[in-house]
């Protein structure tokens, strides 16, 4: 062995592997590998290679379950992003991730750089972003942190989206006292690429030059990665400077330079520096290829005087990438990056060792083999306890209901169910020209350009479901994803993921997890749904209160032509409102029961996945034939929320009729179809109900028609009428009074 | 009628621009580097794009304005070229002074992104001729600093010479402080040079220019040129 640069660094033992997340068995097991005591940069490097944020160790055995294969996937989970082939020679590449930790610590930077890191995942495989999503989950409004955390995440989002031009389209934003003190900003990217020019990271030539663009590195968020893999406690907020610094500037040079350069055919192969920045780049690039790498620390492009290895490597400065050229090709490179403006810099070379090696000033600074540190990386089977049955809760069990008006106007005015435009009138929903249909519909759409091709795209997740039951709940996230394409009329194809939860070492939590990823699985499955990409963010717990769980998914469906769309807004008076889908008045775990009894309980609904697929193609194929002018999902609120949230947008007014008596049972079960929340159901509006009651008897979907759009600017339920400027009033108000100074 | 769609680092409507341009006159618009030094002869119609030139540092538009390839618009705008500055193109053009007066932070300090209301101020210019005096059209505005703020002794000039292109307003045309969404003096949302040759605008009439997007309200903008 060479010998290793002696830099002034504290003395390595297991009390410091302890200071870096890594536990005694593991620092052993590093001791094993090495043959020796590692040096402090050596240990720098498997303490976040190993964290669980970057080596799933918690949850890798469980993970292998969910199905990642169709004949249109052409990538599935293990590199930057996933690819889907959508027809016409092109492919679609996205990815969701969290940015939770951060955000909570510093709220604009810690979104900004979540809306950078997970464009950057994109971009690198050749895709040009097309679209921004975000799945946001805060604690209490009341809570005196959430005012500050939610304007800062928004301005954070918009910020850097807005900045670097790609259209932030849609998302969805909770609020629940069990993100007090852990929110949760989860971010997806939809790119656009050509099928046959996909980036890929493995980097198999060897003596093929190693190089470094983007920004310089700074001593920023080092040791990102651990942080964010560690429960939070009251001294949380003495992390702030593991948070990166975002510059969206430097990104949008980064993109139109990287696909200038991805127009050439001088790359190689291509990796973004993300968590654990310079570190799990060259690994993985190495890792992947079977091969070895050899970077000169000294020719890494740096910020400040004076940087050590060890902060080079562990430093997450945001917007660089790392990627191996061919040899002849340098002055192509450098050229495009020259033009840009940005840092390129020839930093080492693939070898054929297996092994990692670093040299500063002609010493060898780190030497390290590279295979054990993802083969022989951490695996835990952890013990898990299944989440314990919740009670039924039937209509009967309901307290005395409210009229169905009156609670209506109550569920508008809470902050999960009302309008979000203060949110998302914040981003950019519409630069490049393309957005077809944005924050408020069911799913939004994105015109692929240059064709009448969209991308529907959306993002679920219904926590109280996965707490209650997360396998139902698991279910239930890909089910509403799947739904949500469908009501825009589009096909969906696959699903990206971020699966937020608390502290596995917790047989409790961990059996949040094995559940939630038990249904997902199983709603994969059923509806030829493949997870191609994703993250896991654990540890979303604060002095031992865990997150709701909470598996965050984002889908992506195809329309063939975006003209054939249909939004969920009434569009004219006087059309037939048929409700697909059976309403049994499902009230467990529902937001009527949370907002207006106070109570938590309940299971949740369950889903039928062979249903759920049967009434969203007969949905989709009605829409696809013209025959329906608007159609809506029923979720969050039932289906008087759905009918509400259809009148709103056009101020188009409905009489709904479901007859019932005025006992006090009846007037419970008519709350429980009015606001349960039974699965697999849609409204659509159209003037064929003739025809389609009669289709749905021959295929055998549920189809009712519970009443009419009319002009008269209310909405009613058998007679009970509530205008909607009044709903309006209070739908509009929620969060700008709530985020009034 | 040739066009040319000029772009900074930073720029990221110059696609949106170019689509619009070429659908509008039926030809390719030259694509301009900011780093250029000068600009090709005979061009009609230089559009300065939306964006975040030089990431806004130190001030939206400010760095751009001091760009090589704007001493170039500043000679053509002044031999009488046709430049129409959108959103961070605007921001550039009042830094150049092109156009008088500056672009503050939105009242609410908050980035906006919405479909407002405008109402034609004046139609005696190339850009607006094909819209009916006090026309209300419906475009997108997406922007940080829109509040467009001028001097009494500017705004009495501008006013006074009908160089207000358009003013944010309601649905029925009105002109207040409810239908004034960013703070703009006078709701100004666009104004034209002394000869109406040069215009800056805050919304985006390239983002107006397809049906299923944001509606075709802006069409009319481009039309007029022809």
């Amino acid at each position: 062995m060479a010998t290793v640069r002696k830099i002034k660094a504290p003395e390595v033992n297991e009390a410091l592997a302890k200071s870096f997340g890594l536990s005694g068995d593991e620092y052993k097991k590093v001791l094993e590998i090495m043959g020796r005591t590692p040096n402090h940069t050596e240990l720098g490097i498997f303490s976040v290679m190993w964290s669980e944020h970057c080596s799933y160790k918690s949850t890798r055995l469980h993970l292998k379950k969910l199905p990642t294969t169709a004949p249109w996937v052409i990538c599935g989970p293990g590199e930057n992003a996933g690819v889907i082939d959508i027809g016409g020679g092109l492919a679609a590449i996205f990815k969701m991730e969290s940015h939770n930790h951060p955000s909570f610590i510093e709220p604009y930077q810690g979104a900004a750089t979540g809306i950078g890191g997970i464009l950057r995942d994109v971009f690198t495989m050749g895709a040009r972003p097309i679209a921004l999503m975000n799945a946001l989950r805060f604690g209490e409004p009341q809570h005196p942190k959430t005012k500050h955390l939610v304007s800062g995440v928004v301005a954070g989002i918009g910020g850097y989206g807005n900045c670097v031009g790609v259209p932030t389209v849609g998302g969805e934003c909770n609020f629940h006292k069990s993100y007090n003190g852990n929110i949760l900003v989860n971010a997806m990217t939809v790119g656009i690429a050509d099928k046959n020019k996909i980036f890929y990271s493995a980097a198999s030539s060897i003596g093929s030059p190693v190089v470094y663009v983007g920004a310089k590195t700074g001593r920023d968020g080092i040791h990102g990665a651990t942080m964010a893999s560690a429960e939070f406690d009251d001294k949380s907020e003495e992390k702030r400077p593991t948070v990166q610094v975002g510059d969206p500037f430097t990104e949008k040079l980064l993109i139109e330079a990287c696909l200038e350069l991805m127009a050439t055919d001088a790359i190689l192969s291509i990796q973004d520096m993300g968590a654990a920045g310079l570190t799990s780049s060259s690994l993985e690039m190495a890792g992947k290829g079977g091969t070895g790498i050899e970077l000169h620390m000294d020719k890494v492009p740096t910020r400040e005087e004076g940087m050590t290895p060890y902060e080079m490597m562990l430093s997450e400065s945001q917007e660089r990438m790392l990627m191996v050229i061919k040899p002849e090709k340098e002055d192509v490179v450098r050229k495009i990056f020259e033009k840009w403006k940005l840092s390129f810099a020839v930093i080492g070379k693939i070898t054929d060792t297996g092994r990692i090696i670093l040299r500063m000033n002609g010493e060898v600074a780190a030497d390290m083999p590279i295979a054990p540190l993802s083969e022989e990386a951490p695996l835990y089977d952890r013990p898990f306890e299944a989440t314990p049955k919740a009670k039924e809760i039937k209509a009967a069990d309901l307290k005395t209901p409210l009229r169905p008006n009156e609670a209506l106007k109550q569920l508008l005015s809470t902050p999960d169910l009302a309008s979000k435009r203060w949110i998302y009138e914040q981003y950019d929903s519409q630069i490049g020209n393309d957005t077809i249909a944005r924050s408020g519909g069911d799913a939004a759409i994105v015109r692929v350009h240059d064709t009448n091709k969209g991308l529907a795209i959306t993002t679920d997740c219904t926590p109280r479901y996965c707490y209650a039951d997360p396998i139902e709940g698991g279910k239930q996230a890909v089910a509403e994803t799947w739904r949500n394409i469908t009501a825009v009329g589009a096909k969906p194809l696959a699903i990206t993921n971020c699966l937020n939860f608390g502290n596995p070492e917790k047989p409790r939590i961990m059996g949040q997890i094995v559940g939630a990823l038990e249904g997902m699985a199983e709603a994969c499955r059923a509806l030829d749904y493949p997870i191609i990409s994703g993250n896991v963010s654990l540890y979303n717990e604060t002095s031992g209160v865990a997150v709701q769980p909470t598996p965050a998914i984002g889908g992506v469906g195809v329309i063939e032509d975006v003209a054939k769309a249909v939004g969920n807004a009434f569009l004219v008076p006087n059309e037939s409102i048929i409700l697909i889908g059976e309403t049994k008045g499902h009230v467990g775990a529902s937001i009527y029961l949370r907002e207006i009894e106070g109570s938590e309980e309940g299971t949740p609904p369950s889903v039928d996945l062979a249903i759920e697929r049967k009434n969203g193609d007969f949905v989709r194929t009605l829409i696809e034939q013209g025959k329906v002018t608007a159609c809506h999902d029923i979720s969050d609120g039932g289906l008087y929320v759905a009918i509400a949230e259809m009148s709103l947008r056009n101020k188009i007014g409905a009489k709904i009729l479901l007859p019932t008596g005025n006992s006090s049972p009846e007037r419970k079960e008519l709350i429980a179809k009015l606001f349960g929340e039974d699965q697999a159901r849609y409204i659509i509006t159209t003037a064929n109900a003739d025809e389609i009651i009669a289709i749905s008897k021959d295929v055998g979907v549920s189809a009712t028609i519970i009443g009419q759009t009319n002009s008269s600017g209310s909405i009613s339920i058998n007679g009970e009428a509530v205008t909607i400027e009044d709903l309006e009033q209070v739908y509009e108000s929620v969060l700008p009074e709530m985020m009034a100074v | 009628m040739q066009t040319a769609v000029i772009t900074f680092p930073g720029s990221n409507c110059d696609r949106d621009m170019y689509v619009a341009l070429k659908a509008a006159f039926s030809k390719e618009p030259l694509r301009i580097w900011h780093a250029d030094t000068n600009l090709p002869k005979n061009i009609d119609l230089i559009a300065i794009p939306g964006g975040f030139s030089y990431g806004d540092y130190l001030r939206s538009g400010a760095i751009a304005a001091r760009s090589p390839i704007m001493q170039e618009v500043i000679k053509a705008a002044n031999n009488g070229a046709y430049v129409l500055g959108v959103c961070n193109g605007f921001q550039v053009l009042t830094e150049s002074g092109l156009l008088p007066g500056t672009l503050l932070r939105n009242k609410n300090l908050k980035f906006m992104c919405k479909t407002v209301a405008l109402k034609v101020a004046n139609n005696d210019a190339a850009y607006t001729k094909s819209y009916k005096a006090g026309a209300i059209l419906n475009i997108p505005i997406a922007h940080h600093d829109g509040n467009y703020f001028a001097s009494a002794d500017e705004l009495k000039e501008i006013e006074d010479n009908g160089r207000v292109a358009f003013r944010y307003c309601d649905k029925q045309g009105n002109t207040n402080n409810d239908s004034n969404p960013n703070g703009s003096v006078h709701n100004i949302a666009g104004i034209f040079s002394k000869n109406k040759r040069v215009l800056g605008m805050m919304p985006h009439p390239e983002r107006a220019v397809d049906v299923l997007t944001g509606g075709l309200d802006g069409k009319k903008l481009f039309e007029g040129l022809l």
